[in-house]
């Protein structure tokens, strides 16, 4: 609580920024426009023209805030008009290839664990795998898709779950090797079995790592979502949105997309550590 | 030493989905479903027996690897799948042999001016905002959380905004690659800067070292570790920040532009041959950034071990 006074200060200050900069980057278009209908501007309208203008090139926040308004509080939420309607069509194949990811991070991870073949060959290719900027190849993979008769919401999943994976295999392997040998030893003499060991040790020890890693995952999967959505004209989502925002210089709409996808990225990271305190306080691991 | 279960269990369900397979498709679908579970069952002897040995278990990601290449492009050529839908290794290795000149000019507008240039700016002005914000607590507890929540937002979606700003060229490119890496950088270095002990800092106090020596002598190299992480996760999203700022608007040359538009005209080996330049150009970087890491970060407990 004692850091709310510092964020609000530099979110004042980025603010005062953001004003700023609109001014200078959309000053020369006001005194264009001016210069052609003779008329002389004051420094006072010129000032409110910047923050005013239908396209501009960076548009003040009270001109987000109020599209954003426009946009999520007051169109139907099935209409096409309304953000919360692209927010949940990104938001459903994010979740869905977080959830994907999730599984597959995880049973990876166990296999690497248990496995020393799979610990030494697929390790490495995990970590390799990350190093192919996937977001660029996206659109292929999406038209590929698309080509073999699978389109909607799976290929967009497939690239949240290429994005999310990784993180959850990462956290995962750390977590489930974290018991130390005292704790191993003290199964053993318990004579548990090796399913016992995994789910009365392992698996809990590894918790605080999974959660870490599922906040990272989720970030990322949202990220693949909406450029998943970028190529093939898709016509719905927080992506198609961008695009079609940069197509028409539509900047508004950029912007308050950018928010949107903002608020449900942090909606959603804040969700899985409202999971976390709980799932990890009932543990008795909160600390 | 085949004792792991996994491996057991693992090769049953691929024999039972083979066999499946084979069943369901008949004459030529079930030779080619067997020839590929044959090469995949040889990498995995060959993977078992490498980390039986415990020699040369440097080699069994390249098994895997070579095992994975083998399965492709025997299920490619098997199977008759179309090349517009996935090409097989053999005819992307002869299109990067083919398109040298091609690969390299992308390189060259993608990599080394858009994500190099962007990355190193990026970089820079967040070790140095880094320690200005260290300087000041108060700016520290402000920015930190609002650099955490932007770290984790889909900070990509401003490519549209920022190609708007600085045109097509690689200028736009390497302003995104800025941007990206600013703030995961800046977190990382910011939280390296307070990875120092108070042990530590009152040696330097009772050295009368003032708050510049105690910055170079002991705060910045104490921070290196943080800094490498910072560096490395910086490495991957400034490739892949410049790359996709190019699918909203470039001049007719970069990766970006490239595997877009091969994408429209169904010249996927081309598009292939771009991800496997992009892959070892992403590899190479993090590998160097890896290398210099363990040169100067040497002193760390999680270098020492290896």
């Amino acid at each position: 609580m004692r850091n709310i006074l510092p964020v609000l200060t530099v979110i004042l200050a980025l603010l005062v920024v953001w004003y700023a900069a609109a001014f200078q980057l959309n000053k020369q278009w006001a005194l264009d426009m001016a210069a052609r209908q003779d008329r002389v501007m004051t420094t006072q309208q010129l000032i409110a023209d910047t923050w005013a203008q239908d396209k501009p090139k960076l548009p003040a926040p009270h001109q987000v805030a109020v599209e954003l308004w426009e946009t999520v509080a007051l169109k139907n939420v099935t209409s096409r008009r309304s953000l919360v309607y692209h927010a949940w069509v990104t938001l459903s194949a994010t979740l869905a290839g977080f959830g994907l990811g999730t599984l597959l991070g995880t049973l990876l991870a166990v296999g690497i664990v248990y496995s020393r073949v799979m610990d030494l060959s697929v390790m490495p290719w995990v970590i390799a795998s990350q190093t192919i900027p996937i977001l660029a190849i996206a659109p292929m993979i999406i038209v590929v898709l698309n080509a073999i008769g699978i389109s909607g919401l799976l290929p967009k999943a497939m690239i949240s779950m290429y994005l999310s994976f990784f993180p959850v295999v990462v956290g995962m392997v750390k977590g489930l090797r974290s018991p130390s040998q005292m704790e191993l030893d003290q199964m053993c003499t318990w004579n548990a079995s090796g399913v016992q060991e995994f789910i009365k040790l392992r698996l809990p020890a590894s918790m605080p790592y999974l959660f870490a890693s599922l906040k990272i995952a989720m970030a990322a999967s949202l990220v693949g979502a909406i450029v998943g959505e970028l190529p093939t004209g898709a016509v719905a989502g927080l992506g198609a949105r961008l695009l079609a925002g940069s197509y028409y210089g539509q900047t508004i709409q950029i912007w308050s997309a950018l928010f949107m996808a903002a608020a449900v990225a942090a909606a959603a990271v804040g969700i899985i550590g409202i999971v976390q305190r709980a799932t990890l306080k009932r543990m008795g691991l909160d600390r | 030493m085949i004792r792991s279960p996994i491996i057991l269990i693992e090769a049953a369900l691929g024999l039972v989905l083979t066999l499946l397979a084979a069943v369901a498709l008949g004459g030529q679908g079930a030779l080619v479903t067997v020839l590929v579970f044959a090469v995949w069952i040889i990498g995995t002897l060959i993977n078992l027996r490498l980390a039986a040995g415990g020699r040369g278990a440097g080699l069994a990601p390249l098994v895997l690897g070579l095992t994975l290449l083998g399965m492709w492009e025997l299920a490619v050529r098997g199977f008759g799948i179309s090349p517009v839908i996935l090409p097989p290794p053999s005819a992307i290795a002869v299109r990067i042999a083919g398109s040298l000149p091609i690969l390299w000019e992308d390189f060259v507008q993608t990599v080394i001016k858009g994500a190099l240039s962007g990355y190193v700016i990026g970089c820079g002005a967040a070790l140095i905002t880094a320690v200005i914000v260290d300087r000041f607590d108060f700016l520290r507890r402000g920015l930190l959380p609002v650099g955490n929540f932007v770290a984790a937002l889909p900070v990509i979606g401003i490519a549209p905004i920022l190609v708007m700003w600085f045109g097509f060229d690689w200028q736009s490119k390497a302003a995104v690659v800025v941007v990206m890496v600013f703030f995961p950088m800046l977190v990382n270095a910011v939280e390296g800067l307070r990875a120092t002990e108070p042990m530590q800092r009152d040696l330097m106090h009772t050295y009368a070292a003032g708050y510049w020596t105690a910055l170079v002598k002991m705060r910045l190299p104490a921070a290196l570790p943080f800094v490498f992480n910072g560096l490395k996760i910086a490495s991957t999203l400034a490739l892949i920040g410049a790359i996709v700022a190019e699918f909203f608007g470039s001049p007719i040359r970069g990766m970006g532009f490239r595997i877009s538009t091969s994408v429209g005209l169904l010249a996927l080996d081309l598009v292939w041959a771009e991800i496997v330049v992009a892959a070892i150009a992403g590899s190479a970087f993090y590998g160097a950034i890896a290398l210099i890491e363990k040169r100067m970060t040497f002193w760390h407990p999680s270098q020492r071990g290896r």
